[in-house]
């Protein structure tokens, strides 16, 4: 039986959320090919959550265990999921930071394309097509992968998480070949604050020059807070101005999110901004200027004076989270 | 240090786009054409990177249409010493893209081979680790900042949370992510001086690939909602929809 293989990722030990989401995506894709899933965990020792992968959709967990595989290892990873990826008729990864290094690694050793950040997969004539955002989510291009494996990343926050299979994979391992390391992967340095990452938040909390100053941000720090899971994001002009870290940036030239819920506060919606935060699922936007852009694809706005709105709005999310 | 970047030529980010008559590209007219931001990162740290060294030479390479010669002359008035066109109207597979790369790279004696990240226009974000791939060697993506010394190369590279730090040895390539640098614009001198410059035009022809592109469309208009009201008295309102309407909260 053909079969798909589901790279999961892990990081300090415990599985990372978007694993389960590429398990569900795989799982999805394997229903209309007739095919299994295997799910492929690297790692130098046990996972947490590696037990949940069953339920969200493997019929079986392949351990690839090695002492360098503690942190990402490039090289290591590659060779691996290679040795093994030339058996399946799909790769599924996720367009993580990981997922966006690994996949065209794999696939360039598996002599094949490979296509990055799709939002919807699906098979016509046997073959697996997939649909991704293009021009930053300004248009959607559709593709069909002739490869053999289809290699795929999915974007985070995407594809929906499905937890019915209810029945434990079954366990089984990889042998890791052995590899020439070209890469090391010293460490990972936490930021000072553990923040979630604007691209994997269920909720976006982003502030624009209407803020006025760096220090503001911290109305939105408060927000987030607030919230509970949210994660602060920002303009480019901001971030241009040095007002904060790039990492936070959303638009076409930083990163494209698809939160549950997007706040954008004094940001007028410029069209590159646009692109990267029109798929959230619900956007508020908090704007002095009634006839900012940024209405036009709002769900929901207050016009006013973001100084006096935002304190409000945190005051009553405290509220209603404390009922 | 001989050091190549490689550039692509994509529409300005301030762009409308509008399919065109094919459904599967967009239409050109109209449209301004810059060279992609993130490779912008890369031509700088290439010029720094030289100017530190007080040696060696820098080399851009674009894969393109004759259009691109524009993009290229840019790369040069930045301070790029030369440039290669390999002229093919490019791929949707990226790897068929990456293999013509490779293949003008390999064997020309490159310590380092930058790219931006990935090209805004596409999408792909993988062109630069399959070359390195394909010519075995190590390769740093998505690389926010950047020391290169004595044949050796530390970098770090933004990951969900936190900061990566790696380290490899030279030849290596190198992608570009925002914050490694701020690029320098072309100075008047720069522009004129670019004019003078070489640039090879060579034709390329790419495989077939395995990936096709069967549409193109603009995403669903999203429907403007609805003002809830003005100032900050509107604010349990909103979370009142938020919460019964939206269920986001």
């Amino acid at each position: 039986m053909a079969a798909i293989l589901a790279v999961t990722e892990q990081r300090g030990g415990a599985l990372r959320k978007v694993s389960l989401e590429v398990i569900s995506a795989a799982r999805a894709l394997a229903d209309q090919l007739g095919a299994s899933v295997d799910a492929i965990v690297l790692s130098n020792g046990a996972v947490d959550g590696a037990g949940n992968l069953g339920s969200a959709g493997a019929d079986q967990v392949l351990a690839a265990s090695h002492d360098a595989f503690g942190l990402y290892s490039p090289d290591g990873y590659a060779a691996t999921i290679a040795s093994i990826g030339g058996n399946y008729a799909a790769i599924v990864f996720a367009a993580s930071a990981m997922g966006r290094d690994l996949a065209p690694r794999v696939a360039a050793r598996l002599g094949t394309g490979c296509a990055t950040d799709v939002t919807g997969l699906g098979v016509e004539g046997g073959k697996v097509t997939a649909t991704r955002p293009v021009y930053a989510g300004k248009a959607i291009q559709k593709i069909t992968l002739g490869g053999s494996p289809a290699v795929v990343s999915i974007r985070p926050n995407t594809f929906p998480v499905s937890t019915g299979a209810g029945k434990a994979g079954a366990a089984g391992t990889v042998a890791v070949p052995a590899f020439a390391t070209r890469v090391t992967v010293k460490g990972v340095k936490a930021p000072e604050q553990a923040a979630l990452d604007v691209t994997e938040a269920p909720i976006v909390v982003s502030g624009g020059r209407g803020l006025k100053e760096p220090g503001n941000f911290k109305l939105l720090e408060d927000l987030a807070a607030a919230f509970g899971s949210a994660a602060v994001g920002a303009s480019r002009a901001v971030v241009d101005a040095g007002w904060r870290e790039h990492g936070a940036q959303v638009g076409q030239t930083g990163k494209t999110v698809a939160p549950t819920l997007y706040v954008a506060v004094g940001i007028s919606g410029a069209i590159q901004h646009l692109a990267g935060m029109r798929t959230s699922k619900v956007i508020v936007a908090i704007n002095k200027d009634k006839d900012a852009p940024i209405f036009k694809v709002a769900d929901y706005g207050i016009v006013g004076d973001l100084f006096e709105v935002v304190p409000r709005l945190t005051d009553e999310v405290k509220k209603l989270r404390a009922e | 240090m001989k050091i190549a970047v490689c550039l692509k030529r994509v529409p300005d980010t301030t762009a409308k786009i509008v399919v065109g008559g094919d459904g599967k590209s967009i239409d050109e007219s109209g449209v301004k054409f810059v060279p992609n931001p993130y490779d912008e990162y890369a031509l700088e740290a290439a010029i720094a990177l030289k100017e530190k060294a007080g040696a060696g030479e820098t080399v851009v390479v674009a894969l393109g249409t004759d259009a691109a010669q524009e993009t290229i002359r840019t790369a040069l008035a930045m301070g790029i010493d030369r440039g290669v066109l390999l002229q093919s109207p490019g791929s949707a597979d990226g790897f068929e893209v990456a293999k013509a790369i490779a293949a003008e790279l390999k064997g020309q004696g490159y310590d380092l081979i930058l790219f931006g990240k990935m090209a805004v226009d596409d999408y792909n974000h993988q062109v630069g680790v399959m070359v390195a791939e394909l010519l075995e060697l190590p390769c740093v993506s998505a690389v926010s900042a950047l020391t290169v010394e004595g044949g050796a190369l530390t970098a770090e590279r933004e990951i969900e949370g936190g900061v990566e730090q790696l380290a490899c040895q030279l030849p290596a390539v190198v992608t570009a992510d925002k914050g490694i640098n701020t690029p320098r614009l072309p100075s008047l001198k720069g522009i004129m001086a670019a004019k003078k410059k070489p640039l090879e035009t060579k034709p390329v022809s790419l495989g077939a690939g395995s990936i096709t592109v069967t549409s193109l469309a603009l995403p669903p208009e999203r429907q403007a909602g609805k003002i809830v009201g003005e100032g900050p008295d509107a604010v349990p309102a909103l979370v009142q929809l938020l919460r019964t309407e939206a269920k986001v909260i």
